[in-house]
């Protein structure tokens, strides 16, 4: 039995078949499931959303691009990593940014904090959050000013706002729910969850959150560990820290159900907690990790000036998640700790 | 009833649909015969014939090097054209005996032949084990049996089954465990095996309990093989202390420690051996082979392969003599698809199987299969960054960070490697088949494992000669 003449035998090292999963196939996941929110985004804050979205996903795919034709490095915007931090850029912006800032906040996360520490897989930090926090200290009135009219699904407010408390408003600008919760605000559980309601362009509308998370653990990109550790932990920080300093009369369901549908917890713990370059690798260690952000945020919301925390609480996380996976290795199956010492001595 | 099994693995396709329905099929030998000297983990054999030499079929050729060894015997009649270094499915020149085949199929003993007896009479197997000689065998004269036969663990590494069967103490052994799992995709030759000779494998169990006295048989048989659970099930209820456990169909399901733990609930790692926790680990095309050695002293001259793959006209599974070339087998397999250029030939399972690079390489008694795809899903792939997704975590079955693992090894981080426990890998390819990067992972692994490996060992040869050296210096002294 001879082979064709044309035969070139490939060789190489086992296993010879692979899942057919690839880098790009999970980056397009993640923009399949950012999409609801982003969608609602738009019904809630018009086209200016789709024009952010624009601009920033172009300027993180160009810099990408162009540092690594500069450096001569092989191009990799195929797969989609530079489109998704540009999506999750777009998703933390006020839909009426000035179209400037968010394209410095792509370049930035790209050139920065990513291809700088050596590219995909290599960045410390988030990109997108780390653009985010960038820009929310270099430019903190564009960044917390939302703007004042947009579509609602339903009339009504989820946090009605106190009418002498606008102090802290700005006067064009309308509050988010959680900055209007910090002022004393009363909320509505139904309108909380269930219309939409101002902030950022992606966390108009909760359950379109959720919508992107179900199938994100369906196409198993994610695993619930780290978001529903990070939710829960939340909550129950921001319950021992008001009871700790004696506000126990503002811990009612209505306040706990504004934590979570505002100021950016389900979109960061969905969507940014969970990246995989910046969250540990071992599952004790995302336990671990998953409670630090819950302690973080609860305590940047509760004990902190502004009423958000999310994204500082998760770019300090990131930082810590080398020491975090270092003390969190898994034994090896059928090792046992005395057979390990064994070894050791 | 249910299915029993370990944590983590893969779900890859399983692709048995190609053959398992064909009837194992005998081949005629064809062609030269090469004999490596070692086909087996432990010494070579030694030959004990000489160029030139007559040799008829199931006469040995060569004989065990030590206890850790086992002997070869020839498949066919002929003579013996060289004894020289010849090229082997691994890429290396190994010593092999060269036999010129005459074609006549001359054997030294008839009942020697893979086709005795007749198994068209169904209860064969029985009238075997009924036997006087058989009925009076001791413990020692069936392992003597088997070793004789050169008799390997047949369903992957080639560890001698005599010393297998053979624990520091035959009483402690609680489970005599029959692997069954045959967790690699495509092939198919155990399920044909136990749809086929479920009585030689019964039979073959209740020969090898008898080395073991307080232990029970387990046959561990993937659910994705219902009719094999179902035939053995049956068969199993006249004998005694041997249960069919049907498994989770998962790789790496017929691990030894993964398998060891589905039966039992008992880890072993890396230092550790079956016999540690109480258990003996035989593959079934082993138990069947033993039982032949044992009831007819048959060598072991023939093993089953499955030829298989999309690549590949008729996919079955054949009986073929040890010693024939691959070419030869996807000849009397019916050759490849008319329209196929395949790009990669696999000999054993797509998961921990051997690339060839060529056909015209001997079988040796761990050539498990011939599997010929038309498009190579691996080798193209070009390794992007890791994302740190994890999945590879997810996978391993020893509980293994191979991210870490293989980046350490590729940094030549050597001491990392072993505290991090990479010395478990047991290369199963889980955490290469789910990278998304498509990375080497199991490359990685077995280059560290290689490294740190000679170090440890050269590390406890050091301590040893130390060990050595301190009670002579403390004599002196006194």
């Amino acid at each position: 039995m001879s082979l064709p003449n044309s035969t070139m035998l490939h060789v190489s090292s086992s296993p010879h078949i692979r899942h057919e999963a690839t880098t790009q196939s999970i980056m397009a996941d993640v923009l399949i499931a950012l999409l609801p929110a982003y969608l609602m985004g738009v019904y809630a804050f018009g086209c200016r959303a789709l024009l952010v979205m624009l601009v920033t996903v172009v300027a993180c795919v160009l810099t990408e691009l162009i540092y690594q034709k500069l450096m001569k490095l092989p191009l990799t915007v195929g797969d989609l990593s530079a489109v998704v931090t540009g999506a999750i850029i777009t998703v933390n912006m006020p839909a009426n940014i000035p179209l400037w800032m968010p394209a410095l906040g792509g370049v930035f996360a790209i050139l920065v904090v990513k291809q700088l520490f050596g590219g995909l897989g290599h960045n410390v930090m988030n990109p997108a959050l780390a653009a985010r926090c960038f820009l929310l200290i270099s430019f903190a009135a564009a960044m917390t000013t939302f703007p004042e009219t947009f579509r609602t699904l339903f009339d009504g407010a989820g946090v009605s706002a106190v009418a002498d408390s606008g102090a802290a408003l700005d006067a064009v600008s309308s509050a988010t729910p959680l900055a209007a919760l910090k002022a004393g605000g009363e909320v509505n559980i139904f309108q909380m969850i269930f219309n939409t309601h101002n902030g950022c362009i992606g966390e108009a509308y909760p359950p379109a959150i959720l919508l992107g998370a179900v199938y994100l653990l369906v196409r198993r990109v994610i695993h619930i560990r780290i978001p529903g550790i990070y939710i829960l932990s939340t909550v129950g920080f921001i319950c021992l820290l008001q009871v700790i300093s004696g506000n126990t009369a503002l811990l009612t369901p209505g306040y706990l159900v504004a934590q979570v549908c505002s100021g950016g917890l389900l979109l960061g713990a969905i969507f940014m907690a969970t990246d995989y370059v910046t969250s540990p690798i071992t599952p004790a260690g995302q336990v671990i990790f998953a409670l630090l952000l819950g302690l973080l945020t609860a305590m940047f919301r509760i004990l902190g000036g502004s009423a958000e925390g999310v994204s500082y609480a998760i770019v300090i996380g990131n930082l810590l998640v080398p020491l975090i996976e270092k003390v969190t290795v898994p034994r090896p199956f059928g090792v046992t700790r005395k057979s390990k010492k064994a070894k050791k001595a | 009833m249910k299915k029993l099994t370990f944590k983590r693995g893969i779900h890859p396709s399983d692709e048995k649909y190609f053959s398992k329905d064909i009837p194992i099929r005998l081949i005629p030998a064809t062609g030269d015969m090469v004999y490596p000297l070692s086909q087996h983990i432990g010494a070579p054999a030694t030959p004990i014939v000489s160029v030139g030499d007559e040799v008829l079929a199931g006469q040995k050729i060569a004989e065990a090097t030590g206890f850790v060894s086992v002997p070869i015997y020839s498949a066919v009649s002929g003579k013996i054209k060289a004894i020289a270094p010849h090229q082997t499915t691994t890429g290396e020149n190994a010593t092999c005996i060269i036999i010129q085949n005459d074609g006549q199929n001359r054997w030294i003993n008839d009942t020697y032949r893979p086709d005795y007896p007749d198994r068209s009479d169904s209860d064969y197997a029985e009238k075997l084990m009924s036997s006087e000689r058989v009925k009076h065998m001791t413990a020692a004269d069936i392992r003597a049996a088997v070793r004789e036969a050169g008799l390997v663990g047949l369903g992957g590494a080639g560890f001698p089954a005599a010393v297998k069967l053979t624990p520091p103490d035959d009483g402690k052994i609680e489970y005599f465990i029959v692997n069954a799992a045959e967790c690699e995709p495509y092939l198919t030759s155990d399920d044909r095996l136990m749809l086929e000779r479920g009585d030689e494998l019964l039979y073959g169990c209740e020969i090898l309990l008898r080395l073991f006295p307080n232990a029970k048989c387990l046959i561990g048989i993937e659910a994705n093989k219902q009719d094999a659970i179902r035939s053995l099930s049956e068969k199993a209820e006249k004998h005694q202390n041997i249960f069919v456990k049907p498994l989770k169909a998962k790789y790496p399901q017929g691990g030894e420690r993964m398998l060891i733990y589905a039966l039992t609930k008992r880890k072993l790692n890396s230092t550790l051996l079956p016999s540690n926790v109480g258990c003996v680990v035989i593959n079934v095309a082993t138990v069947i082979t033993a039982f032949r050695a044992v009831t007819l002293g048959q060598p072991l001259t023939h093993r089953i392969m499955t030829v298989t793959g999309d690549a590949v006209a008729s996919p079955c599974n054949l009986e073929v003599p040890i010693g024939i070339s691959y070419d030869r087998v996807l000849e009397a397999a019916g050759g490849l698809s008319p329209d196929a250029d395949p790009e990669k030939l696999i000999t054993g399972g797509p998961m921990m199987g051997t690339a060839l690079f060529r056909l015209d390489l001997p079988v040796t008694k761990t050539s498990a299969s011939i599997l010929a795809m038309r498009r190579d899903p691996v080798a193209i792939d070009d390794p992007t960054p890791c994302i740190h997704c994890g999945r590879c975590l997810s996978a391993c079955p020893e509980r293994l960070v191979p991210q870490t693992l293989s980046a350490a090894a590729e940094n030549d981080e050597f001491d990392r490697f072993e505290a991090l426990g990479g010395m478990e890998c047991i290369e199963c390819g889980s955490c290469a088949y789910v990278c998304p990067a498509k990375r080497h992972l199991v490359q990685s692994m077995r280059y560290g494992k290689r490294q740190t490996g000679a170090i440890i060992r050269a590390r406890k040869a050091a301590e040893a000669a130390k060990a050595k050296e301190e009670p002579e210096k403390g004599g002196k002294e006194a």
